[in-house]
């Protein structure tokens, strides 16, 4: 059996076999809970900042050697389940999952000629159920499990016809293998952390969880989904916040139809938070631009349904019937 | 249709029904598709569960349907509506219509019927010669070139099924469809899960659609040190290499010459293959998983001919094979501009004459639209 040893976990802390060792340790919560640990509470807390404000934590290597790293990763878990907060979870989990992502290319990478790939192949396949085999340098996945990912994104890049393929297999580099299952990672970070009871902390633990809900006040002015907008709005959202990169096109769509439903330019700005290029200045440069409070002046308009259609953003449902431009969804109802 | 076309034409489905239940089975699995079928002059009837041959045989002898069709998808509960069904999977499934081919032939075999008046042209015009109308029935006459056409789509669909997406040959059935193409029916646990989003972007790739230059090598900038696919690689990447150098000798100059024409140009060349190499298929069928699709074995009501699987492609004559109702002679009416070939007999041209037509022929002229009961 695949051995799977301190350093394996420090980068990979929400695998299965991550309570097994906890448990070989003898630590328990209430240990935890000893002043002596209190950095690590401090170190878990660290890591729940950082990733609420959207940025990846970064772990020293060396850090890697000793058990913080996995532990830090469990306290931020109780942590987090204390407080109860979505946001905050979901953040996490996608800074944790683009964390690991890190480590799962360097690992595919670095073992791909020592044909040493168990550990993260292993990983992809019990995770994801993706069969993940080698090809010379090349890493290849069947057809199907690509583009059950691949539709996803929104890039021409991924589309199949721009891949290499034979003998109904895709053909990936260890940068692009990894990216195909970030949101997945992310999920499956999200439903373990959502799978763990906690029942009572240590009184050492309390302070930090108040401070998180504290935090958390910063976003609750953030929640933008709402069921009245129609399903290409919603979307692109999603998209947005499971952290995948969404066109150009979409984030127009979504900036215009927001300004015309009368969000401010503040109010929309965070929204872009996740994407992978993520610029607070730009952004709200971009959308001051779009509003037309700025430059030109120029109010620009939500995009036509048919225009959406063309560039792969519309996701019509019966609602949509008999619409033209987004802005109207919700607005006309189908007359039967 | 008017009443006595509907009963003529009912009358000889039902004789073939009746005669030919060695043609018409279920599919596998046949427990978990939903079936459908049409009347003529009257709605789709939907939702059915047809479990066994025998079911589908009485189904075909009450109703006489004038379309049966069944879906490509699995479900739990087939019989309830479409959000209670429980989608298990689908076939692959495509479908290659000569419509889409848009070849120059089909202006020498499209009749255009006037709405009002019924007379009818051969040649577009965007007025009725008799009585000014501008509402047009079009309607299409076989022709063997639209076939072979549609054939050789159905060749390089099958080539590409097999060497770049790794389904086996007898996973593959193809069917003339009854009118004017081809279906292909894909039965392979690897890809019934895709969803419909998955299914496009699949189409694409059989289709050559949205093809960029960087996948092929070229960049917006600076591609001295670029490689293009080469001769001997699988998928798009050889099939292009091939195109675009014909011969490897060739390859090193082609190269060059591709370099120098920089990055539009190179689009402009893979729109091209699109066009050349791309297989025409409707995306919407492959992309739509809850379709009901035309039931092999059964007739297609805008010919009279069947929808029949094709064991040979290369020398399957749909007129001939796919042309299976009886032949005792009836009268008709018989309005059409254009001869048509049915079982290597020629029939017409007829102007509005009475003549006496092996019921095949009849069925075919009435179906289309070209000619009444008497
Ligand atoms: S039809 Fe229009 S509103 Fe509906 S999803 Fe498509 S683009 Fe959006
Ligand atoms: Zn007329
Ligand atoms: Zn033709």
């Amino acid at each position: 059996m695949l051995k799977i040893g301190a350093k394996d976990l420090a980068k990979y802390p929400f695998l299965t076999e991550a309570g097994e060792y906890l448990r070989n340790t003898g630590l328990s919560l209430e240990q935890l809970g000893d002043p002596d640990w209190q950095p690590i509470v401090e170190k878990a807390y660290g890591r729940i900042v950082v990733a609420s404000s959207g940025q990846i934590y970064g772990s020293d290597l060396e850090a890697l050697d000793n058990d913080s790293e996995l532990l830090s990763f469990l306290v931020a878990i109780i942590l987090l389940k204390s407080a109860g907060i979505a946001t905050l979870i979901r953040r996490f989990s996608l800074a944790e999952s683009r964390r690991a992502e890190k480590y799962l290319q360097q690992d595919l990478w670095i073992s791909r000629d020592k044909k040493n790939l168990e550990l993260p192949l292993k990983i992809i396949q019990d995770l994801f159920a993706v069969n993940v085999s080698i090809d010379n340098e090349d890493f290849v996945i069947k057809v199907p499990d690509y583009l059950q990912r691949a539709v996803h994104f929104h890039e021409k890049e991924w589309k199949l016809v721009n891949r290499r393929v034979a003998n109904g297999l895709v053909y990936l580099s260890a940068h692009e293998t990894v990216r195909l299952i970030r949101a997945e990672l992310g999920e499956y970070i999200n439903g373990k952390i959502q799978s763990v009871n906690v029942d009572s902390i240590p009184q050492s633990f309390r302070h930090r969880v108040e401070d998180l809900v504290a935090l958390a006040k910063k976003f609750s002015d953030t929640t933008y989904v709402s069921s009245e907008y129609p399903p290409c709005v919603k979307h692109g959202i999603e998209v947005l916040e499971k952290g995948e990169n969404l066109p150009h096109s979409g984030r127009f769509l979504l900036a215009t139809y927001l300004l015309s439903k009368g969000q401010t330019v503040d109010q929309i700005a965070p929204l872009f938070k996740n994407a992978p290029d993520y610029n607070e200045r730009t952004t709200k440069y971009q959308l001051a631009h779009i509003s037309g409070s700025s430059g030109s002046g120029t109010k620009y308009q939500c995009p036509s349904c048919e225009k959406l259609r063309s560039e792969s953003l519309c996701f019509a449902i019966p609602d949509c019937d008999g619409i033209i431009n987004p802005v109207q969804f919700g607005k006309k109802r189908k007359i039967q | 249709m008017n009443e006595k076309n509907a009963l003529l034409i009912e009358s000889a489905f039902k004789e073939y029904y009746f005669n030919r239940f060695d043609l018409i089975h279920v599919p596998q699995k046949a427990t978990e598709r939903e079936f459908g079928y049409q009347k003529f002059n009257s709605g789709m009837t939907r939702h059915l569960v047809i479990k066994n041959d025998k079911e589908l045989h009485l189904l075909l002898m009450r109703e006489v349907p004038s379309d049966v069709y069944c879906s490509n998808a699995y479900y739990s509960f087939p019989n309830l509506s479409m959000s209670e069904k429980d989608w298990k999977g689908a076939d692959l499934i495509f479908d290659i219509d000569a419509k889409d081919l848009a070849l120059p032939c089909r202006k020498d075999h499209t009749i255009f019927k006037c709405n009002s008046c019924n007379n009818h042209m051969i040649e577009f015009q965007s007025q009725c010669s008799k009585c000014g109308s501008t509402k047009f029935d079009i309607v299409s006459v076989g022709c063997m070139n639209c076939i072979s056409e549609s054939k050789k789509e159905v060749t390089k669909l099958v080539d590409i099924l097999t060497t770049d997406l790794n389904v086996k040959k007898e996973q593959i059935e193809v069917y003339f469809s009854g009118n004017e193409g081809f279906h292909v029916r894909v039965t392979n646990a690897d890809y019934e899960q895709l969803g419909s989003q998955e299914r496009a972007d699949l189409v694409d790739y059989i289709m050559f659609n949205g093809a960029i230059p960087e996948s092929f090598g070229i960049k917006r900038q600076n591609n001295s040190k670029t490689s293009l696919p080469t001769f001997e690689e699988k998928g798009w990447r050889g099939r292009v290499a091939r195109k675009l150098f014909s011969s490897k000798s060739k390859a090193p100059k082609v190269t060059r010459e591709i370099i120098t024409s920089g990055y539009s140009a190179f689009q402009v060349q893979l729109e091209e293959i699109k066009r050349t190499m791309g297989v025409r298929v409707d995306p919407k069928v492959t992309m739509d998983i809850h379709r009901i699709f035309r039931l092999e074995g059964s007739i297609n009501s805008k010919s009279g001919l069947s929808k029949i699987q094709c064991i040979n492609l290369d020398s399957f004559d749909p007129f001939l094979e796919a042309c299976l109702l009886g032949d005792d002679d009836i009268d008709i009416m018989a309005d059409c501009p254009i001869q048509i070939r049915l079982k290597n007999k020629k029939f017409g041209p007829f102007n509005n004459e009475i003549v006496s037509l092996p019921k095949y022929a009849a069925v075919y002229m009435l179906c289309k639209g070209l000619g009444n009961a008497t």
